[in-house]
């Protein structure tokens, strides 16, 4: 981030773009979410044992009566979430990523999605996020499960800016949403917050050219923004789109991406089956275009044990993995 | 709530005996048009329901977004058949649509649909979901200051479900003395007898040991379960309340009664008449004459 950014107050919320920079994904959670609340007394905050983690501490402080904390009970959590949604109130429930989409997925499925509920569900540590606490505590299928919930809108932030504003657009949507963010650390990948974000809408981080497109989400849009830009030196020239949202996938961007290139990868902290690769390649599919095409991701194994940034490069999720996987569909194109 | 005034107990209970034989026939009647239903569950809950719903709910004729009304939530969802009739009675809709059951694009199948539904507060079917999705509620009622109550029904066999343990401590550590919940003690779940399949006794040491507090009552005799209702505190107890029905599987029906495979089933036009009999046979003989 360039030193001169001015300050800015966005939305309406008082901290700043510095701030963003500062703060870890979750911690942005934690201020957006007592932001929203000051505005709508029916907003709530629920985690699991998990305050501490997800950083809702902030908002307990300032409304230790909409916070409840349910302990290590996480189905129990989703379903008295729906109870308090049925009741009128918006719940913001939160917990790791592993345990929201697995252990509570019928939670999730039956009392949040199918009675179509205005339930956020903020799922921290996605992904290989937590390398090295060991492959228990990874979420590479949370995207493919979300996604097959009728209902439920799914949205993986590139970074604290992009969870700060999916979590304020999130407001005027009815149904459930799913917002699955990293553990920390992550570094940004939008240099300021002066961008426009709607849900569903992808956006171009880089429009060097039509040798190729990566389509990201998460961590790995920054990963893709690099690559680009080293690439560029090397006299490629790339698309790279930011998939923040992967249901309702933005297909026109995919399509017109595809068309324009016809050499395609995409790079997602998830396994390549299910997610964003497999939404991706969906729609391609259906609409006929065969292009040079790659899912980058875990290659359908249970991840290794490691530091996130080395399983990123193990599973080509790196800068460096995608710029080698830019230059195989290249030549294959 | 009743919303007739009784000049009696006894009368009270009468009406009560009433609804439930109608309870009981529409039941029987649906099933036969439904071709199945659960109707051992649903007559073993048949009192209970009526209990609730003719004495002890606030409910307001025609107007199921009431926002002060007491809640109920059907966890054993599959008793949708025992459960639904009541709601056209108190007009939430049409009662033609009661003859739907189980058609395609019916409101109406075997679990409830609370989009689909006039009245039901949660979808329901899966089981061991309700109690977790009543502390929630009972959670929004406390933060609302709302005098309503929140009431779930659960079948024996759902409690083997570990979430509803987790609901159970749950609603214990936020205190929820607003928060009801009603056991349908009959004893047999799909396979066969609880005890044998995986047993849950002693329920009431169990649930005591939750920080529960526990009334045991015969889930068929409606004074013992009017006596029941009117001893949950106010809503703004400290402790939960929980309520053992002992009942009997396929209540009602001589032919149905303990016998497993009248779990689910439809109901061919002779049987319907015999089931009728019987109901008509055993209902409680009349207090007030």
């Amino acid at each position: 981030m360039s030193e001169d950014i001015q300050k800015q107050i966005v939305d309406g919320f008082t901290f700043t773009t510095d701030t963003y920079n500062e703060l870890t994904q979750a911690e942005v959670y934690g201020k957006v979410i007592t932001e929203l609340a000051k505005k709508n007394e029916n907003i709530v905050v629920l985690t699991a044992d998990q305050m501490r983690s997800n950083k809702t501490g902030d908002f307990r402080q300032v409304f230790p009566e909409r916070f409840f904390n349910f302990g290590i009970a996480e189905m129990n959590m989703f379903a008295a979430a729906a109870g308090m949604s049925v009741s009128g109130k918006i719940p913001f429930v939160s917990t790791m990523a592993a345990f929201a989409s697995m252990r509570s997925a019928e939670a999730l499925r039956t009392d949040i999605a199918y009675p179509n509920l205005k339930v956020r569900i903020i799922s921290t540590h996605g992904g290989l996020s937590l390398g090295n606490q060991g492959t228990t505590h990874h979420a590479t299928e949370d995207i493919a499960i979300l996604r097959s919930m009728a209902n439920m809108t799914v949205i993986v932030p590139a970074d604290s800016i992009e969870t700060a504003k999916a979590v304020v657009a999130s407001e005027n949507l009815n149904g459930p949403v799913y917002i699955r963010i990293g553990r920390s650390l992550e570094p940004m990948a939008h240099e300021n917050d002066q961008f426009e974000y709607t849900i569903g809408k992808s956006i171009m981080m880089r429009d060097f050219g039509t040798d190729a497109a990566v389509i990201a989400c998460g961590v790995c849009v920054k990963h893709a923004i690099d690559a680009a830009d080293e690439l560029k030196e090397e006299g490629v020239n790339i698309r790279v789109i930011n998939m923040h949202t992967i249901k309702p996938l933005d297909t026109e961007a995919v399509l017109e991406n595809a068309r324009a290139t016809g050499a395609m990868i995409t790079a997602e902290d998830h396994n390549i089956i299910g997610g964003l690769g497999g939404a991706v390649a969906e729609t391609l599919a259906e609409a006929g275009i065969g292009i040079s095409f790659r899912r980058h991701g875990v290659p359908d194994v249970f991840s290794d044990i490691g530091y996130p940034e080395d399983l990123y490069e193990r599973y080509k999720i790196s800068t460096t993995g995608i710029k080698a996987g830019v230059k195989e569909v290249l030549a294959q194109k | 709530m009743a919303e007739k005034k009784f000049v009696s107990k006894e009368e009270l209970l009468d009406y009560l005996d009433d609804k439930a034989e109608w309870l009981r026939k529409e039941i029987i009647r649906i099933s036969a048009i439904a071709g199945g239903s659960h109707l051992g569950g649903g007559l073993s809950m048949a009192d209970i329901i009526v209990a609730l719903f003719y004495y002890k709910l606030n409910l307001k004729r025609g107007d199921p977004k009431w926002p002060d009304r007491d809640r109920f939530i059907l966890s054993k969802g599959h008793g949708a058949v025992a459960y639904c009739p009541v709601l056209a009675d108190y007009d939430f809709f049409p009662r033609e649509w009661l003859d739907t059951f189980n058609k395609l694009d019916s409101p109406f199948g075997v679990h409830p649909d609370m989009n689909k539904i006039p009245g039901i507060e949660m979808s329901t079917g899966s089981l061991g979901h309700g109690l977790s999705v009543s502390v929630g509620i009972a959670l929004s009622a406390r933060l609302d200051r709302g005098e309503w109550r929140v009431f779930v029904l659960m079948g024996d066999g759902e409690t083997n479900e570990g979430m509803v343990w987790e609901a159970a401590q749950s609603a214990s550590h936020y205190k929820l003395g607003n928060l009801t919940a009603i056991i349908d003690r009959n004893k047999l779940c799909l396979d066969g007898p609880t005890e044998e399949i995986m047993s849950i006794e002693p329920i009431q040491d169990r649930w005591e040991a939750f920080g529960w507090r526990v009334f045991d009552v015969d889930g068929h005799d409606m004074e013992q379960l009017v006596d029941a209702l009117d001893k949950v505190p106010q809503p703004n107890d400290t402790k939960p309340t929980l309520i053992i029905a002992r009942t009997v599987k396929g209540k009602g029906v001589d032919f149905m009664e303990n016998v497993p495979i009248w779990h689910y089933s439809g109901l061919d036009k002779g049987k319907s008449l015999e089931a009728i009999a019987s109901i008509e046979k055993n209902r409680p003989s009349r207090r007030v004459s």
